[in-house]
């Protein structure tokens, strides 16, 4: 199932004008705050009427402006995630899970409904209210609620905002798991790099209501001219697979035949993961260096060259293991000569990989990325 | 109860009545009426604002005679209703007209402010989650707001048991037909040596309000409880 949209809309001085296209799997829509990612999901869940566009999931259109057609909101069946999870307070949870079974044409099975309960671990609150949950419970029960509504697709606004860290580590699993088993379409907003590194199939950045780039999360992340958040939070995302641990507390992946050391990560050897690289945390060099601490050194071709406002600039580099982003100062670019095409090695401390920069696989990897 | 002879107790079993019949009668247009105001926009707002409180600011003797006038035998909708064999003149039903007038303002300023508190994010969630407007109101909206009906709905009871001015004016002061428990005080009170049987009636009064307000307070507390969500 394909999710498509075009958007016009207006509301005081920000102008919304976005077209793009999310398929299976997780689609992010990228951007800072009051880029125009609400408006947009609002508008596909029928919350909010655009002033003109066209909305549709496969052949089904919620709305036309230009054919005058508009569906209500109840009867689009698309499950959203809210922020601030919205769940309804006077109702149990198992009441909130079972809220949308009641509308919709399909209820989902005992089993089904075991199953999402089961995925999400909150079969012990099923008789709580959500006044005695914490944060990460609500989010999850939110999550539940929002599948057994049994949608055409998921809309998630921001649903880790509201967390702290140790929730937020709580919850990417389950959206991760989402994207690799659910066959719905997922559109996710998000304006944090991490998120987006670790559960993007899809990204489509948005900047000042502006669609800047769409494409597969691999490439969009490592083409140094899409900086949504800016040059600061630019990173590229590798996949490799989980090789072996090691005593000294790290873990050794294969990155398309590259040995890549991190800090260690509870998986067994032959896990897919994907790992993101801080473009700020990576050092370049022409040649090998030598009596360095950092453990990871990739050779590769400088493929791009983006100079920003300031005294960084970014550079794409094509690697064994993938496209690496490395921030660095106009100075060092001219000192080495970097130039499209130039031979040099990309240097990454593994202490530089944070947990949150780490995630699981994903369906629809970019071939070559291998 | 022995101390309260049969034309007090007559008193007291028809303010009851009165009361129930304006409060459940009043509920719906209250409900309704706090709705628009409080979701609504649409021209002469302010107008509907205006006349659901008017009974609150009028002299209860004009809105007894405004009631008379209109629904009285002779009135256009009186006249009308008569049509039907729903009479409200000097009868208890007028009594209870008039006390669900003036209770009215009430009740809709109680379920309007409860209306105000209720997150319409929620009833978002409820529409995305296939809920369609009135199945919204039914499951998400109207537990929401049931403290606040229920306050305003004992706040209304009470009223009517204590309204005097309009139902006077409006319905007169026939023992068994339109003598509610202030009519029939005020009556005791113009009679030598009625004091007595007054002071009886001004008793169970307050024991009929207190009664009522404990039983709201509590009711309000439960339903307070639903709605908080622990």
């Amino acid at each position: 199932m394909t999710l498509s949209v075009s958007l016009q809309h207006r509301f005081g001085s920000f102008d919304l004008d976005a077209c793009f296209e999310a398929p299976a799997g997780i689609t992010v829509l990228f951007g800072r705050s009051g880029s125009g990612k609400t408006t947009i999901v609002n508008a596909v869940a029928g919350l909010l009427r655009p002033d003109a566009g066209r909305v549709a999931v496969d052949d089904l259109v919620l709305f036309d402006t230009g054919r005058r057609h508009w569906l209500p909101p109840h009867r689009r069946r698309i499950g959203y995630i809210f922020q601030e999870g919205r769940l309804f307070p006077h109702l149990s949870v198992r009441q909130n899970l079972h809220y949308g079974a009641r509308f919709s044409p399909r209820r989902p099975t005992h089993a089904e409904a075991g199953r999402v309960v089961e995925m999400l671990g909150i079969g012990a609150l099923l008789e709580r209210r959500p006044g005695a949950l914490s944060g990460g419970e609500k989010q999850r029960v939110a999550i539940g609620r929002a599948l057994l509504s049994s949608p055409r697709m998921l809309l998630a606004d921001e649903p880790l905002a509201a967390l702290d860290e140790a929730r937020k580590s709580e919850i990417l699993p389950y959206f991760e798991r989402l994207r690799d088993e659910a066959e719905v379409p997922i559109l996710f907003v998000s304006h944090s790099a991490a998120e987006v590194a670790r559960l993007a199939t899809t990204v489509v950045a948005l900047e000042n209501g502006r669609v800047t780039r769409q494409g597969p999360a691999a490439e969009v992340l490592a083409d140094p001219a899409v900086t949504p958040l800016g040059a600061r939070a630019a990173g590229a995302v590798l996949s490799a697979q989980v090789v072996r641990q090691h005593d000294d507390g790290l873990t050794e992946l294969d990155a398309g035949g590259t040995p890549l050391f991190i800090p260690r990560l509870n998986a067994a050897p032959g896990t897919q993961v994907r790992v993101r690289i801080a473009a700020h945390e990576v050092i370049l060099s022409r040649q090998r260096p030598e009596g360095l601490s950092a453990l990871n050194i990739i050779a590769g071709q400088v493929q791009e060259i983006r100079a920003g406002d300031g005294p960084g600039m970014l550079v794409s580099l094509d690697t064994p293991a993938g496209r690496v982003l490395a921030r660095i100062t106009r100075r060092s670019a001219a000192a080495l000569e970097l130039a499209p095409g130039a031979i040099c090695h990309a240097v990454m401390k593994s202490v530089a990989v944070a947990p949150e920069d780490i995630g699981g696989p994903g369906r629809n990897e970019t071939p070559g990325l291998r | 109860m022995e101390w309260l002879g049969p034309e007090e107790w007559q008193a007291v079993r028809l303010s009851l009545r009165v009361s129930f019949w304006a409060t459940l009668a009043g509920l719906p247009p209250a409900l309704l009426a706090a709705y628009a105001l409080a979701r609504w926009r649409f021209p002469g707002k302010q107008l509907l604002n205006g006349l659901v409180h008017l009974p609150l600011i009028l002299p209860p003797v004009v809105t007894g005679y405004l009631l008379l006038l209109t629904f009285g035998t002779r009135g256009p909708v009186g006249a009308m209703l008569q049509e039907i064999g729903l009479v409200f003149a000097f009868r208890w039903t007028g009594a209870a007209l008039a006390a669900g007038v003036m209770a009215f303002p009430l009740v809709v300023r109680a379920i309007r402010l409860s209306l105000e508190a209720v997150d319409p994010k929620l009833e978002q969630a409820a529409a995305t989650l296939g809920a369609s407007r009135p199945w919204v109101f039914v499951t998400v909206t109207l537990p929401l707001i049931l403290p606040g009906i229920i306050a305003g709905a004992v706040l209304g009871f009470a009223k009517a048991m204590g309204e005097f001015g309009a139902t006077i004016t409006f319905v007169s002061n026939i023992p068994g037909q339109t003598q509610t428990l202030p009519s029939a005080i005020y009556a005791f009170l113009q009679v030598p040596g009625g004091e007595s049987a007054a002071l009886r009636l001004v008793a169970v009064s307050v024991a009929v309000a207190m009664s009522a307000l404990l039983l709201s307070e509590w009711l309000a507390r439960r339903a307070q409880k639903r709605v908080a969500g622990t």
